[in-house]
């Protein structure tokens, strides 16, 4: 295929589309699928063959649509309308009504201008309720594979770089390292083979950003991956999937067969000498294999524990060669970033984060979803105009951002800034973007018991402070919780996390005690509230912490 | 091949290319408590007893994968580490079902060495009593997975050095194991050539001769450097220092 192909494919099924007065694009993410939208797919699917306006309008799945609380939801072109809570009823309605009669069924449209979409910024998400999810062809129509050709046939390997360099692409995966910077890294590493790598493991409890990408628009991680490919001078790429994403891997299979079959993956991409294939890597169920180290581990078929780190995966990587490994949200924003230039990009969001965040927001909200938002937005706009708040009766108590090992903000932290930097001087943390709002009916020490206990069930076991370490720290809440826990425990617990935190080999050691950290800091009361006093507080850990372990029978 | 200088707790030391904290630090007789870490096999980077403060970066590193840089300056044992050094050696403490008194290796074992050296006079966790497997079913000897601390030196020696690869870990965080290839009996290892190189590396009692009695079991862990010298360098010496 060449850049002409290309943009003739784009032209022949933009045309396509054009014929439609309406297209109809039903979420067909798993959060809609698990709401029901099979049943509204074929009572659309059905209205559309009775009715005969298949010549009027045509029915796509497509990706996932953000409000994932008020699904199955159903988007129509014309208009534009969305419609919330669709089911066979109202998707016989929406046919009837709107495509049929030109009328709007109002009992189920959500009002465009809302903040909830009003606020957003879409670049990663920008596909979502626009293209066919199954379709190359769409994927293309939307500028897609520019980026690639823009690169291949504009562009040496040097010049992409300099571009996501100047964008200020930081990773999406947690820890916001420059992208262009590790590329540079692997490109400048001599070997006689490279790897880029994408993380999709995401294993953060109520976390689903990167499966709605996977799902709704896998071309464009395979797009971006491709585009790392050249500019590091890799020609073997790895998707890293978990293996409870069964719609996002078949996805993904077919994404590339597509892309094989046109020639955008494979031998000489573009005509030009750049060769690059991807495989699929199923996961197994483990989130340590989220850490890079392990997750490279996990691909060449090893057990997946951390490695230490240096050297990092850039210079020693899959089987000792340099490699790129990135998170799939990084690689979404590097074909946009090509085709609109790294300035448009660094312009969005603030000046060391630029670019936008997904977040999956959670919990007790009234409106959870999946948003894309600029970064440098406060948090009170994230949680309040587009998440509408905590639900009726309930007061806002904390957001925890950065996954199981994250931290809580506070009500008096509300006006902060969502980038990497401020987000830590608070002890939270960007994290994949995961987002769990708690109001005022949950105990904070039962959250950070929560959040414990995943990081002690998903401890590896490699290193001694996080195998015993979160255990312990597990067990301390669990004994405060339960109102049987004393000061000295409680000044136990504090020390064993800082501990943990500092004494850990790899980043889920490091911040498992986050969760605990956060809360006493905010919520000491209580912890305090559930402590004994020392006089009764003679419980078996205290005879033993007073027993030394070498004495005289 | 260049030299770095760096400096270890105030005193400056050179180091070849290639060389980590922890080996300068033993070359130069300064002390810092390992415990996965054995010279010979590769580096594990776990137990996290051998961590040092590098100026500079608010992070610990452990010295036995760090590599210094020029002028480096190294910290080994401030009131911080060694406070965390007790903590984990606490953590093991608590973890397994350590009972000196009736132990193989009593007075021989790296494990009570490492609690006097950090001074561990009690232990504040409670004790989490795994109920762990004994395996005897092996000719020569036995494995007491009550006693093991998961250093993975037998893991790393039988795969290094033997290259039978007998060992490897089951099971995830406090669950991990020592396994014998499929999890099975070791005596029924089809693998395992009975050479005992697992015995006499690991630290504890968890590995040792059948029929040994309490305190009655000497490790010899030195031995690996010697086979791995010989090999890689043809070069066929023990010295007095290497037999401890
Ligand atoms: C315990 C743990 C779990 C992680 N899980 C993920 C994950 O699910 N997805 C991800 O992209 N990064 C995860 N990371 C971060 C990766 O190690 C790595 O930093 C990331 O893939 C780099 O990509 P980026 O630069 O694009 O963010 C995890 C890190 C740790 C320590
Ligand atoms: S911190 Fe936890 S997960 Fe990471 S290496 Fe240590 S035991 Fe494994
Ligand atoms: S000796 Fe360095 S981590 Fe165990």
């Amino acid at each position: 295929m060449t850049v002409e192909d290309l943009r003739e494919l784009a032209e022949k099924e933009q045309a396509r589309q054009a014929e439609y007065e309406h297209r109809i694009l039903y979420c067909s993410s798993a959060g809609c699928v698990s709401s029901g939208c099979d049943a509204v797919k074929n009572e659309l699917k059905k209205a559309i063959g009775e009715l005969d306006l298949s010549k009027k309008c045509e029915m796509i799945g497509t990706g996932c649509l953000g409000l994932c609380g008020e699904g199955p939801l159903v988007f129509v072109s014309s208009g534009p309308t969305l419609y919330q809570h669709v089911d066979a009823a109202a998707a016989r309605r929406i046919v009837e009504e709107h495509i049929g009669q030109g009328k709007k069924v109002k009992e189920n449209e959500i009002d465009l201008n809302d903040p909830f979409f009003a606020s957003q910024k879409k670049i990663v998400l920008e596909n979502m309720g626009k293209i066919n999810a199954e379709s190359i062809e769409e994927y293309i129509a939307a500028d897609g594979y520019e980026a690639l050709a823009k690169a291949l046939t504009e562009m040496i390997p040097e010049e992409v770089i300099s571009e996501i360099r100047k964008a200020g692409l930081r990773g999406r995966g947690g820890a916001g390292y420059p992208t262009g910077l590790k590329w540079d890294i692997v490109r400048k590493g001599v070997a006689d083979q490279k790897y880029v790598v994408c993380n999709a493991d995401e294993g953060d409890p109520g976390a689903f950003m990167d499966r709605s990408v996977l799902e709704g628009d896998p071309h464009r991680v395979l797009e971006g991956m491709a585009i790392a490919g050249y500019a590091v001078g890799a020609n073997q790429g790895f998707i890293y999937v978990r293996a409870e994403y069964p719609l996002a891997i078949d996805r993904l299979k077919t994404a590339i067969k597509q892309a094989e079959r046109l020639g955008l993956l494979g031998n000489g991409i573009f005509e030009s000498h750049f060769n690059f294939r991807i495989d699929i890597r199923i996961g197994a169920g483990a989130f340590v294999c989220g850490e890079e180290t392990a997750l490279l581990r996990s691909v060449m078929g090893r057990r997946g524990r951390p490695k230490v780190r240096p050297p990092y995966p850039s210079e020693k990587g899959l089987w000792d060669k340099p490699t790129v490994i990135n998170n799939v949200e990084t690689y979404a924003n590097v074909a946009p970033i090509l085709r609109n230039g790294s300035g448009w990009f660094a312009a969005i969001g603030t000046q060391k984060s630029p670019g936008t965040k997904v977040f999956a927001i959670a919990g007790n909200v009234k409106r959870p979803g999946l948003i894309e938002v600029p970064m440098g937005i406060a948090l009170r706009k994230i949680i309040f105009d587009i998440g509408g708040g905590t639900p009726e009766g309930t007061k806002f108590k904390a957001a925890q951002a950065g996954g199981p090992s994250g931290g809580c903000i506070p009500t008096e932290h509300l006006d902060i800034l969502v980038d990497y930097e401020s987000l830590q001087t608070v002890g939270a943390m960007m994290g994949s973007g995961g987002m769990i709002v708690i109001d005022d009916t949950s105990n904070m020490v039962e959250v950070a018991k929560y959040f414990s206990e995943f990081c002690m069930d998903e401890s590896c076991g490699k290193c001694i402070p996080c195998r015993v370490g979160t255990k312990h720290i597990y067990m301390m809440l669990d004994k405060i919780v339960k109102g049987e826990a004393t000061e000295n425990d409680f000044d136990l617990l504090k020390e064993l996390c800082v501990m943990v935190k500092e004494t850990s080999l790899c980043g889920l050691g490091q911040s498992a005690p986050n969760g605990v950290i956060s809360t006493v800091r905010f919520f000491k009361d209580e912890y305090l509230s559930k402590l004994k006093k020392s006089a009764e507080g003679n419980t078996h850990l205290n005879e033993s912490s007073s027993v030394p372990v070498v004495k005289e029978a | 091949m260049s030299v770095i200088t760096f400096t270890i707790d105030g005193e400056q030391y050179s180091a070849k290319e290639g060389d980590t904290i922890l080996q300068v630090a033993r070359d130069n007789k300064i002390p810092i408590p390992t415990l996965c870490y054995l010279e010979g096999l590769s580096t594990f980077g776990a137990c996290r007893l051998c961590v040092v403060e590098i100026e500079g970066s608010p992070k610990l590193f452990p010295a036995c994968t760090t590599k210094p840089t020029e002028s480096m300056v190294v910290r080994t044992s401030t009131d911080k580490l060694k406070k965390y050094r007790r903590m984990i050696v606490e953590l093991l403490a608590s973890e397994g079902n350590h009972q000196c008194a009736v132990c193989v290796v009593n007075g021989h074992c790296e494990l009570q060495d490492l609690a006097y050296e950090v001074e561990l006079d009690h232990v504040r966790f409670p004790y989490l009593f795994p109920k762990k497997s004994l395996d005897a079913t092996h000719k020569d000897f036995v494995i007491d997975r009550n006693r093991c601390v998961l250093c993975t030196r037998c893991v790393r020696v039988c795969h290094e050095v033997e290259a039978a690869h007998v060992w490897d870990i089951a099971g995830r965080g406090i669950d991990c194991e020592i396994i014998a290839d499929l999890n099975q009996p070791w005596g029924t290892s089809p693998s395992c050539t009975s050479c005992g190189k697992c015995v006499r590396v690991c630290p504890t009692g968890a590995l040792f001769d059948k029929g040994a009695a309490v305190g009655e079991m000497q490790k010899e862990s030195g031995f690996i450097k010697f086979i791995v010298n010989a090999r890689n360098k043809h070069e066929w010496v023990r010295t007095a220092h290497e037999e401890e």
